[in-house]
């Protein structure tokens, strides 16, 4: 193990260069294209055992990474925003097929208009893709995501792949102290892609075929409980993690101070560091406060989350999205998780961050005190005084 | 190398992802067609150019002549137009 | 010893599709399949091979074998050729099938980015001039005057008023290290370049025309005759090329009337004087520069100007 000053990016590298990735096809956007060159530069040097495909666009570097799965290869992609949704169709594919690829995305502001700056439209408009999606916080959870991600992958249990998402640039870009584990570690961690799904000379397989109508749901029930299994996947992943890495991670959610909380601001993605900043201000003013971070998107994880509200009164979702002609698509997930929960609070959304835009501390809090007053609506940052 | 095979069950396990056995197939093509091919023997010189140009494999090799594979012929026609020794026919299936 | 109808392998890897009778493109597929073996891992797109043979449980293939998306098929190649590599499996040969549509189209760019990593692929683009699997809508390789469902003959637009893309053209400019187009019509020559691209490593493109009796309004026998015609009218050369040096496989001294050709096919029964005339024009100019007649750099893409 050593310790190094690295980015989100520069540590998601260094994490799939110690998964042994086998093929990476990626094509460069902003603010992805860090992970994708250190790769590269891993591979000129020989430091990554890795076919290197230079693909022509997203769409390629997604049916690229399908087809190197389908031989049993483990395989990477990377992408953000306006790529990740040029490559849409292949995300439904690779679900559906079932292929336990990683793909990094480094979430950026979906164009129009344009804009290169880190919010969460992009992936979460693909939420329900069928992808596993997960939320680092910081750089060396990026790393650790890296390895965690193939592990749960690759469970034949769960058998789906998983997007990895780090901030743009508030993640990708900004460089902390990591420890970057030793490739031994790693091998204890992650084991060899073993699969049944792939092409086999001894024993030929046809793969990604049509099913009609008699047929099509009986396959769609199998994804979406794969999707399912991966709560317990995820727990015993990060068990062993710890005990190899000696770092530990909390599965579906993250929490702070919830135990005795009357408001909590509920977010997901590197924004939590300042959440819990300014649940402790909060604190400081005699509010209880508390904070909950979102790691899985999907599977969406309700039943935790109702049992880490279960004596909160008062709901914040902080999030850098919005469905249009409706409300943040985070906030209707935790809106459901709460009716379903029996739990009786009112939920409120904070569409903040878009397009980049910075979230100071005391917006936070502006937040956790209108959630305190009983609101249930929708507030845009910036717009503070109009009701949505 | 090997063909496609039919097999009885109509519906097997569904799989946890779309894969399955190569060449797995449920139904036949007989219900194509009205007609079915027929050689007369005499005048098969054994060159195979049917077998070649059967869009559907249903031509093989028998002896040093040729069948028709009920299961996958759908009466086309063009073996009949591949053979220069005008050896093939198609007639109407009993 | 030259692959023919007598020694080509026996098996059928490709059996109990749902193509339609007389179906060029199963014939095509069929064959290469005989010939590629085994090893063979082969991806369809959205089309009409992938749509008769992989319906679960219904499977036609007895290789490995998968549907890619549309626009995917040479990038899909592309890592599974990647793939076998990263594991040290170099006995496999990885070959698509994709249609008009699926290559001049939706998949041109990723066939391009195939070529320019020279990817250690076959791609096979069976040619039936139309998107025939949904139900013949033009594609960028329909040929001038054909009706099909969204280029129909009216009052006021006449069939399709655009000429057909020259795909060998553009995989040659590319200096691929090997490229052929080829026929149903002429089933030896298709065999003999399946083979020879077999044979070599790095990215292979052949072009096989492969009427389709429904869209073509020809009758499901007519099928290998009609593409005979074509080759035999001119409209359609047979040539291989390496590295961009391109060669005639048949070079017939004398053309068959395009019109007889055209005629023959329901498609082109409203086609006017004014566009077989312009067909024959466009035919005796790509000859000329095919034979050098024009004494330029010829047939590499060096400076020709597209007609």
């Amino acid at each position: 193990m050593t310790r190094a000053f690295l980015s989100g990016n520069e540590a998601f590298a260094q994490g799939v260069r110690l998964s042994r990735v086998q093929v990476v096809s990626a094509y460069p956007i902003t603010p992805q294209t860090t992970v994708v060159e250190a790769l590269a530069g891993m591979a000129a040097n020989g430091e990554l055992n890795a076919r290197f495909l230079h693909v022509e666009s997203e769409h390629s570097a997604l049916s690229a990474a399908i087809g190197a799965s389908m031989t049993g290869a483990r395989t990477f992609t990377a992408t953000s925003s306006q790529g990740l949704l040029y490559m849409a169709e292949c995300l439904v594919y690779a679900s559906g097929g079932r292929y336990p690829i990683v793909m990094m995305n480094a979430c950026r502001s979906t164009a129009l208009p344009w804009n290169i700056y880190g919010d969460q439209r992009d992936s979460l408009l693909l939420a329900d893709s069928g992808w596993i999606q997960i939320y680092a916080k910081d750089a060396q959870e990026a790393l650790d995501l890296a390895l965690i991600a193939y592990r749960v992958a690759e469970d034949p249990e769960v058998s789906t792949p998983c997007m990895v998402c780090l901030d743009g640039f508030t993640i990708t870009h900004t460089y902390e102290a990591v420890d970057v584990p030793s490739q031994q570690q790693a091998d204890a961690f992650l084991p060899p892609y073993r699969t049944s799904n792939r092409f086999d000379f001894e024993d030929p397989r046809n793969l990604a075929f049509s099913a009609g109508p008699e047929t099509n749901y009986m396959f769609k029930k199998k994804e979406h409980e794969g999707m399912l299994r991966v709560f317990g996947a995820l727990e015993k992943a990060e068990k062993d993690f710890n005990e190899i890495f000696s770092r530990s991670y909390s599965g579906a959610l993250e929490t702070f101070a919830t135990e005795d909380a009357e408001v909590v601001v509920v977010t997901l993605g590197a924004v939590y560091g300042l959440v819990v900043e300014a649940v402790k201000s909060l604190r400081k003013q005699g509010i209880r406060a508390g904070a909950i971070r979102l790691r899985l998107i999907r599977p969406f994880p309700a039943g935790q989350l109702k049992e880490a509200l279960s004596q909160v009164k008062h709901v914040a979702v902080l999030e850098k999205d919005i469905s249009f002609g409706y409300e943040g698509a985070v906030l209707s997930w935790v809106r459901a998780a709460v009716q379903k929960g029996g739990l009786d609070l009112n939920v409120c959304g904070f569409v903040a961050g878009l397009g980049g835009k910075d979230i100071p501390e005391a917006y936070i809090e502006y937040a956790a005190k209108t959630a305190l007053s009983g609101f249930n609506g929708t507030r845009f940052q910036g717009f503070d005084e109009e009701d949505l | 190398m090997s063909s496609p095979k039919l097999y009885e069950d109509k519906l097997p396990p569904i799989p946890f992802a779309p894969v399955f056995k190569a060449g797995y197939l449920t139904l036949s093509n007989q219900g194509w067609s009205e007609v079915i091919p027929v050689l007369e023997s005499d005048k098969c010189n054994g060159c195979m150019l049917c077998a070649l140009c059967c869009p559907d494999g249903a031509v093989r090799a028998s002896g040093d002549k040729v069948s028709f594979e009920r299961d996958f012929c759908k009466g086309c026609g063009l073996c009949v137009k591949a053979c220069r020794k005008g050896a093939i026919s198609l007639k109407a299936k009993e | 010893m030259a692959l023919n109808a007598k020694n080509i392998p026996s098996d059928e890897p490709f059996l109990g599709h749902k193509a339609c009778p007389g179906c060029g493109g199963a014939l095509a597929l069929r064959l290469a399949l005989k010939i590629l073996g085994p090893r063979a891992v082969a991806v369809l797109p959205a089309g009409c091979m992938s749509a008769v043979g992989f319906n679960f449980p219904q499977l036609c293939f007895s290789c490995n074998a998968a549907i890619s998306t549309f626009a995917g098929t040479a990038s899909m190649l592309a890592g599974i050729a990647a793939g076998f590599e990263a594991q040290g499996i170099t006995d496999f040969k990885a070959v698509g099938f994709a249609g008009d549509g699926g290559t001049a189209d939706i998949g041109l760019q990723a066939l391009s980015g195939a070529i320019d990593r020279n990817d250690d692929i076959l791609y096979i683009c069976y040619d039936n001039e139309a998107y025939m699997n949904t139900g013949t809508q033009r594609s960028s390789l329909t040929p001038l005057g054909a009706a099909t469902t969204t280029t129909p003959y009216g009052s006021a637009v006449k069939g399709n008023r655009l000429s057909k893309k020259n795909m060998f053209e553009i995989v040659t400019a590319q200096g691929i290290p090997y490229a052929a187009t080829a026929s149903v019509g002429y089933l030896p020559d298709f065999m003999k370049k399946v083979e020879e691209a077999a044979a070599i490593r790095g990215t292979r493109y052949i072009h096989v025309i492969a009427p389709c009796p429904t869209g073509w309004g020809v009758r499901p026998d007519e099928t290998i005759e009609i593409a005979k015609a074509g080759v035999d009218c001119g409209l359609w050369y047979l040539a291989k090329s390496e590295y961009g040096a391109t060669t005639l496989t048949r070079n017939p001294r004398v053309f068959t009337p395009i019109g007889d050709y055209l005629r023959a096919q329901k498609r082109f029964s409203g086609i006017s004087e004014d566009d077989i005339e312009q067909l024959r024009k466009e035919r005796d100019l790509k000859w000329s520069r095919l034979r050098g007649e024009l004494g330029d750099a010829g047939l590499s893409g060096k400076g020709e100007t597209r007609l």
